[in-house]
């Protein structure tokens, strides 16, 4: 099981910089959802992989009756959601107003910050 | 194995109240950042209220940074569960340091920002501010790695924030690449994080310096590597530096002033801290990516400013070539090195928020924000144009200004290290030190010293508005050149510190886990 998950946060983190790689600001954010969601899996696959089974070790014992999975990756994960989920947000709305502002979605047309005719050094002196 | 005693690994006594001194400066920061969102509606309240908690951060921060100097790095965790179980917080030297400069740094922005903003403004910059601040001390004084992301989002986010206070167009265009960047580094730092729990089982700082040599050393250099890259995104190192320069000249000069001054270094400092003291061995492996990518920006950075006509956007590529130095440091891990990456860190921390400043205090008096239409500003301000050309030496470390000394400590480590890095990095320090004085004076020149171009013009300023903003810039300028001109304190500062860093084992006593077996 162990490897199918790994495989799939492989395919998840290819998948999201592929992604990423495109001008187009949507494809970079599905990009970015991908990519953090391929880490909270990989952080989940850490933990160890049982079926259901409560963390908690019964009284009079030193450990946890039978296998069960480590708690604390998946409070990682939690944390991760939550915070990924607030700045994805919110990069979804930024992206939302830049494209109302500046009428672009596409990173080649967004140059308002980097002008392209800037003339070459020996000329802006 | 013996019966399972909870109260084992719980902590039994009480933490002493001198102790709080470590997190009392998030706590101030976390809690004025949440009154200023709710009094937001009468800005000069705000003002107030931000001031008083900054000056109450540096003084806990002061008092942090005397203890920490005479009795050693000191330990806090949280929620009762001993180290390694409970999130613990660890001040050091370094870290100490760091978090004060960051907030000395602050109170000057707030005091500049005071004079640049309009009257009456209710747009939550003092409760961002601080949240900012709060990000950043929490990022200088954690002992724990995904607590250290936790820091780093909340940065994040309030730098966001900040970056599009105001919603200009313009700034929305740097956003959108800040932001896209940043919260990628970030997801790397993350997955670096996941796969280094799944080899290790732990996030305590002290407790991974215990673990990694027993680990596969293949696994634990590939997360250092992915270390490198994020943080280096982080920080703005070659080649994942085309960030900075697209993004940190849109907002107000205040707010790029602040986050020039604390980001990249938090980027800086994460990797002098994981790298150097966490995981030396893996930094071993990957020395020569190091020196390669040191070298590069500091040579591709200052270049970048010899190009540029924006002014601030030249800045931003001095602010570059600054990680390059402390990147210097992370490549030479000698005792020099290490020592001239931290007082490279703190000089930078200053003196680059010190010239973004002045470049708003230019742009003000100018109305332009690109040098080609500027010029003759020395007529109508001489105090500026000095202002501004001791900031220009001190960044490219020239004496006796405060960035000359971590320069010659990395020079100092370089040579001493020998070899081809070695001189590889020398060189790469000295040719950055020349094109930086040529972009600087470039820039110093054509603002300040050519006839006005045809059509720039002196545009007359409120008088309060200057002096606020005039005076908060020279008194940081003062700092700088006090502190490049009696460095002692500094140096001593450097002499415990350092070797915190090199041998960690005060650190890891004071997290208390010295002894016990992994």
């Amino acid at each position: 099981m162990d490897y199918v998950l790994a495989a799939l946060v492989g395919c998840f983190i290819a998948a999201g910089i592929y992604l990423l790689l495109s001008r187009s600001v949507i494809r970079m954010l599905l990009g970015l959802v991908v990519f953090g969601n391929g880490v909270n899996l990989l952080i989940f696959t850490a933990g160890r992989l049982t079926r259901a089974a409560a963390p908690i070790v019964p009284a009079g014992l030193n450990q946890p009756d039978g296998p069960v999975a480590n708690p604390l990756p998946q409070a990682l994960i939690l944390t991760a959601i939550v915070i990924g989920f607030a700045v994805f947000s919110f990069l979804l709305v930024l992206a939302f107003r830049a494209y109302q502002t500046l009428d672009a979605d596409n990173t080649d047309t967004m140059r308002v910050a980097e002008p392209v005719d800037e003339p070459n050094p020996p000329l802006s002196y | 194995m013996g019966t399972f005693v909870l109260t084992d690994a719980l902590i039994q006594t009480t933490t002493a109240v001198a102790d709080w001194v470590l997190v009392l400066p998030l706590i101030l920061a976390l809690l004025g950042a949440a009154a200023a969102l709710m009094l937001r509606k009468t800005a000069n309240l705000c003002f107030l209220l931000a001031m008083l908690v900054v000056v109450a951060i540096i003084a806990c921060e002061i008092t942090l940074l005397l203890r920490v100097f005479e009795s050693g790095p000191l330990s806090m965790t949280m929620g009762k569960w001993l180290p390694p179980f409970g999130i613990s917080f660890v001040a050091d030297l370094f870290g100490a340091g760091f978090a004060l400069a960051a907030s000395v740094v602050t109170l000057v922005v707030l005091v500049y920002a005071e004079g640049e903003r309009g009257q009456g403004v209710d747009d939550n910059f003092h409760a961002m501010v601080l949240l900012l601040l709060a990000g950043v001390t929490g990022s200088f004084l954690t002992g724990d790695l995904f607590n250290l992301y936790v820091w780093f989002e909340v940065m994040l986010i309030a730098s966001f924030g900040l970056m599009v206070l105001g919603g200009r167009p313009l700034q929305l265009d740097g956003a959108v690449k800040y932001g896209f960047l940043n919260f990628l580094a970030t997801a790397f730092f993350l997955l670096a994080l996941g796969l280094l729990y799944g080899l290790l089982g732990t996030l305590n700082m002290a407790d991974i310096l215990r673990g990694a040599p027993l680990a596969n050393p293949a696994a634990i250099a590939t997360i250092a590597g992915i270390l490198l890259l994020a943080f280096g995104m982080k920080a703005a190192a070659f080649p994942l530096n085309a960030w900075l320069p697209a993004s940190y000249h849109t907002p107000p000069a205040a707010i790029s002033a602040l986050l020039a001054g604390l980001l990249t270094k938090v980027g800086a400092y994460a990797l002098l801290r994981s790298l150097v003291v966490v995981l030396p061995a893996s930094r071993d492996l990957l020395e020569p990516v190091l020196v390669a990518i040191a070298a590069a920006t500091l040579l591709i950075a200052p270049l970048g400013a010899i190009a540029e006509t924006n002014l601030r956007r030249a800045i931003g590529f001095l602010v570059i070539g600054g990680i390059g130095s402390v990147l210097a440091g992370v490549a030479v891990p000698s005792l020099e090195g290490v020592s001239g990456a931290g007082l490279y860190v703190f000089h930078a921390m200053l003196t680059m928020t010190a010239l973004y400043l002045v470049a708003g205090l230019i742009e003000r008096a100018t109305g332009a924000t690109d040098t080609r239409h500027m010029g003759g500003l020395y007529a109508a301000s001489a105090p500026l144009s000095i202002l501004f050309l001791v900031l220009i030496l001190a960044t490219a470390g020239v004496p006796p200004f405060l960035g000359f000394w971590p320069k010659l400590l990395l020079l100092q480590a370089s040579l001493g290290q020998g070899g081809w890095s070695g001189g590889l990095l020398a060189g790469a320090l000295l040719i950055n030190a020349v094109l930086t004085l040529i972009a600087g004076s470039r820039l110093w020149a054509h603002v300040f010293w050519r006839p006005a171009p045809g059509g720039a013009t002196v545009l007359p300023m409120a008088r309060g508005a200057v002096w606020t903003g005039f005076g908060a810039t020279a008194a940081l300028a003062a700092l700088i050149v006090a502190a490049g001109l009696w460095p002692n304190g500094l140096f001593e500062i450097l002499a415990v510190g350092a070797p915190d860093m090199i041998d960690p084992a005060r650190y890891v006593e004071a997290v208390g886990l010295a002894g016990v077996a992994p």
